[in-house]
């Protein structure tokens, strides 16, 4: 099958009998960080028109028609619109967080994001405990988001960002467990290798009830971390007017507005990697026709295919269900997800000691 | 209902529940959009029957309206919106003088679409057309002469 590892060789081969070996690193850092960035960006653009539109088609409209054909150029005016806007200091804030905040957010989104498998060999990180470092990763996100409450000076971003901490931090948990079960399932940590498993049969099939269950967990938890509705308290815009956010303007709010989407990506891609087989084609035992036919669709196509369409799920969830209270917010964590997430790990160790599955 | 008290009938019952919302949004997603796009679509588009968007007097076979100025419509518009002027005329034939109409003047500009004077008129002289496009730049133009 093809592999992007060829490219990234040859380019590295290259580097390498141009350059001294130090430069030549120098040089594949700056290209792959370019890379990583502008990748975001592009992934940013698209997922904010899918979210106007999808948006927009759930609440029977059609959404933006008129800037471009069909209003793909809607995004480009929004962001010009915000690049323009001025950038303004808050009296007696702590000036150093608070412009450091939207960084910290933006940071480890895109920490997360380079360790994402794009295709077979498309991954900027790729070491032993990468399922963990995702996690790691992930949740120093929340930091940002106090910092920008608490450094603003304004009580309606610090009940926001404390909401957000007490959000985040709980659901974290439950998205642990269910990274778990597919750990467990697996025996790796190592998201190539977990994606090479799945050729075989992806973890949702193979995991059967165990992990079907942790797939409806992560996706729960995983739109609880991303703070869109119904989990989001920390902006709750009827009360606390933006939340977190609610002082930052320009570019500064941009940022936390494409952090946020690029989080609600991340979690589809960690969701499409751990339990729909990443960019593994579909492959169904025993029809061979169909698993050759499957075998022409690049991996980049599958990937970004399963992310979208669990996007698309979790912006179902987002339009259809109102705000919840933060005691209900709170009571769905502790009292039912963890519960059930801590049955299932239960026994999908039990499925794999007594090789119950596939 | 007995079984949403226990910790399973809980989440099951929610469940179910969560699953209605989201068949609903399902449905409305491959539903036809309600967007008009409104310049675009001006030769296709409809307009419900009822829309009260302009005052104007039908006319019938002959070419002339049913008003018989008795200045019902006036009197009932809570905006005084509705100015009737009228003429006595003397019937040739009879030599009795009756009122007639004269001039109708309706201020678009002021009209709240309530419908009491369509509602009120004894002949269904007056009726609400869909001619909607009243956008003008001086609001005398808003002044419309309804009889020819
Ligand atoms: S619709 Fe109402 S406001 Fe308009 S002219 Fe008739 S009675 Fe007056
Ligand atoms: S329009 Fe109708 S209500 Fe008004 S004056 Fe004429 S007949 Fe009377």
């Amino acid at each position: 099958m093809f592999s992007f590892n060829n490219i990234t060789t040859a380019i590295d081969e290259f580097l390498n009998s141009v350059l001294p070996a130090q430069g030549a690193l120098i040089v594949e850092c700056v290209l792959v960080a370019l890379c990583a960035v502008l990748a975001y960006v592009t992934l940013a653009i698209v997922m904010i028109f899918m979210e106007r539109k999808v948006c927009a088609a759930f609440q029977c409209r059609l959404g933006p028609m008129r800037v471009g054909y069909w209003g793909l150029l809607q995004v480009f005016a929004d962001v010009f619109k915000m690049l323009i806007k001025e950038i303004i200091s808050i009296n007696r804030s702590d000036r150093v967080l608070y412009n450091l905040a939207p960084y910290l957010v933006v940071m480890s989104s895109v920490l997360t994001f380079s360790c994402l498998p794009f295709a077979s060999g498309l991954q900027v990180l790729d070491f032993n405990i990468g399922v963990f470092f995702i996690m790691a990763a992930s949740s120093f996100g929340v930091l940002g988001i106090l910092l920008a409450g608490w450094s603003s000076n304004n009580k309606y971003s610090m009940i926001g960002a404390v909401r957000s901490g007490a959000q985040m931090i709980s659901y974290e948990l439950s998205i642990g467990l269910c990274i778990l079960v597919v750990v467990i399932l697996s025996g790796t940590m190592q998201i190539s290798e977990l994606v090479d498993m799945q050729r075989s049969g992806w973890f949702i099939f193979r995991g059967h009830i165990p992990a079907f269950i942790a797939f409806i967990i992560y996706l729960i938890a995983g739109n609880a971390e991303t703070n869109r509705a119904p989990f989001d308290l920390p902006e709750a815009e009827s009360e606390l007017t933006a939340g977190f956010h609610t002082e930052y303007s320009g570019m500064h709010f941009g940022f936390f507005y494409v952090a946020e989407f690029m989080n609600l990506f991340i979690v589809a891609g960690i969701a499409s990697t751990l339990f729909l087989g990443g960019w593994a084609p579909l492959y169904i035992t025993g029809l061979d026709a169909f698993n050759n036919i499957m075998d022409y669709i690049p991996g980049i196509v599958w990937f970004l295919g399963k992310t979208f369409f669990v996007i698309w799920l979790l912006m179902w969830v987002r339009w259809t269900f109102p705000r919840m209270r933060i005691d209900h917010v709170v009571s769905l964590e502790w009292k039912y997800l963890i519960p059930i997430g801590l049955v299932n790990l239960l026994i999908m160790t039990l499925c794999v000691v007594m090789g119950w599955t596939f | 209902m007995k079984q949403r008290n226990t910790y399973i009938g809980k989440i099951l019952f929610s469940v179910s529940s969560l699953a209605t919302g989201l068949k609903t949004t399902l449905n409305e997603f491959f539903t036809r959009k309600v967007t008009e796009q409104y310049p675009e679509n001006r030769k296709t588009q409809k307009i419900s029957e009822r829309h009260r968007a302009r005052l104007y007097m039908p006319l019938d076979e002959n070419g002339n309206n049913k008003c018989i100025a008795c200045g019902l419509c006036a009197n009932n518009c809570p905006n005084g919106t509705i100015t009737i002027k009228t003429k006595m005329v003397t019937d040739p034939e009879t030599g009795k003088s009756k009122k007639m109409l004269d001039e109708y003047t309706y201020d678009l500009g002021c009209c709240m679409f309530c419908q009491l004077c369509v509602n009120v008129c004894p002949k269904d002289a007056i009726a609400f057309n869909n001619d909607f496009e009243n956008a003008v730049f001086d609001r005398k133009k808003l002044i419309i002469k309804l009889n020819k």
